[in-house]
């Protein structure tokens, strides 16, 4: 499903933000991207969801090459982002049949679809409020919505958990785990907390200063009894948590 | 290319259409002239000569501040939630532009209604000309304003915007005529393309269509818009815009 090869991006400025990935998705796994901050983890994703050319490399995603297919690349897959993307002044029943229309829905096809996908993810009769009226859970679970209209392949989630409590993020991992159970989807997402990593994922690419420096299913990588936590620190010197309490992301 | 344009536009206007007050808001500036500085204008000059200037105003301040709709979009990731869709990037730009354009045309009538009470009395066809060309101007301005708010900083584009368009309304002779104006100014004004357009505008309310100034400001008013649709979708085609 995501096949990279020497994928590299390199900012103005001469910032290497990440060097030489290659990595390989296979077809409806959940694959957890694991890094402190500055990682490369965002550029990478941005990368591979079209938004971002990679200085050199190359990669196939969903099929298609990503350079000279983007277009092929965007209509299958489905992408939120760390911030998500929705208006807090606008009703988000507008908003989402336009982004099924920019998928190539009709209006009709892209208001059925938008009904569909909202009972899927417990959002139904929410279409009519504002965007700035929603809890940090359904917010999120909207922001996942928009990117589903078009019934992806491949999802890529930037961090789907950050800032949510504990009861909404075990409630959208249980979301995520039923899109790959009822469709086969297979699901990419960055991440800074181990227990979603160990708890979602069935396997995990730690990257750190934009190199892959492990790479394993959790349970591999938690041998001899330690937490990821523990792998973590080992790999890079450096303890996730604290990261994540030093930039105020939680852990 | 057509369709994605259609379908952004449509949810655009829908979306203006809703925000009454916005629209009425975006031409205060231009009406206030003309209601509070008009009738003194008018005491040596004629409401055809003003009302051009008054409407290039309002392209320059209404269509000029654009962009400051894509900082919200750009800020609140719908922006980018709508790059990661298949559409078009220059349907992205195109159905934005032709959004503002509802709202200039709305504006303009607004504008012009308000004038015809006061006095202005031109020709039909004079007007309708006058009419595409501010359209295009505008269409243009939307798009130079979206490439400028994607590429410099979001806190800046405000107050760096509202200011910038003072001197290019000041300098296109909008209030009063260049041709007052000692040398060295009327000489930097016609360094303004907008002086071009205002002065075509004033030939054609006046009922003279084919001048040298009408053909000039045609020709620049073209010119405005192609550079700026280059520009509008090269910034739009940028990865990180």
């Amino acid at each position: 499903m995501i096949k990279t090869s020497g994928l590299s991006k390199t900012f103005d400025g001469g910032v290497e933000a990440v060097r030489d990935l290659g990595i390989s998705v296979e077809p409806g796994e959940i694959v957890g991207f694991l890094g402190p901050n500055g990682a490369g983890k965002t550029t990478t994703m941005r990368m591979l969801t079209t938004l971002l050319r990679p200085t050199s490399g190359t990669a196939t995603v969903a099929g298609h090459d990503l350079s000279a297919d983007a277009k092929e690349v965007r209509r299958r897959i489905g992408y939120v982002s760390q911030g998500g993307g929705i208006l807090p002044t606008v009703p988000l029943k507008g908003e989402l049949e336009l982004q099924g229309m920019l998928y190539g829905l009709s209006r009709r096809e892209s208001a059925a679809r938008a009904g569909e996908v909202l009972a899927g993810l417990d959002l139904s009769g929410l279409e009519n409020s504002l965007g700035g009226t929603l809890s940090g859970g359904r917010r999120r679970r909207f922001d996942i919505a928009f990117a589903l209209l078009h019934d992806p392949a491949l999802l890529f989630l930037d961090e789907p958990t950050t800032g949510l409590d504990p009861q909404s993020r075990a409630n959208l991992w249980d979301h995520i785990r039923a899109l790959r159970q009822e469709k086969g989807t297979t699901v990419f997402l960055t991440t800074h907390y181990l227990d979603e990593a160990d708890a979602l994922c069935d396997r995990l690419l730690i990257i750190d200063h934009g190199r892959i420096v492990a790479e394993g299913a959790p349970a591999e990588l938690k041998t001899g009894g330690r937490t990821l936590d523990d792998v973590f620190l080992d790999i890079t010197g450096r303890s996730l948590r604290e990261e994540s309490a030093l930039t105020g992301k939680g852990a | 290319m057509l369709r994605d344009t259609w379908v952004l536009f449509r949810h655009g206007v829908g979306v203006t259409l809703r925000q009454k007050v916005g629209i009425i808001f975006g031409a205060i500036q231009p009406l206030l002239f003309l209601v509070l500085f008009g009738p003194i204008f008018t005491t040596f000059g004629t409401w055809e000569t003003l009302v051009p200037g008054l409407i290039i105003q309002l392209g320059l301040m209404s269509m000029g501040l654009a962009g400051f709709g894509i900082v919200f979009e750009k800020r609140s990731g719908v922006l980018e939630r709508m790059r990661v869709t298949p559409a078009s990037r220059l349907a992205l730009l195109l159905g934005r532009v032709l959004n503002n354009a509802v709202t200039l045309i709305l504006q303009t009538l607004l504008l012009l209604a308000v004038a015809f009470a006061f006095g202005l009395r031109a020709p039909a066809l004079g007007l309708a000309t006058g009419f595409v060309l501010v359209v295009v101007l505008g269409l243009s301005l939307a798009a130079l304003s979206y490439a400028v708010a994607l590429t410099m900083n979001e806190q800046l584009f405000a107050p760096v915007m509202s200011t910038a368009v003072i001197p290019l309304i000041l300098l296109s002779g909008s209030f009063l005529p260049m041709s007052m104006a000692p040398g060295w100014l009327d000489a930097l004004s016609h360094l303004s393309p907008f002086r071009y357009v205002v002065e075509a505008l004033r030939d054609l309310f006046h009922g003279h269509y084919l001048t040298g100034t009408v053909g000039a400001g045609v020709a620049v008013t073209v010119v405005l818009a192609v550079v700026s649709l280059i520009i509008g979708t090269r910034v739009f085609n940028r990865e990180n815009a």
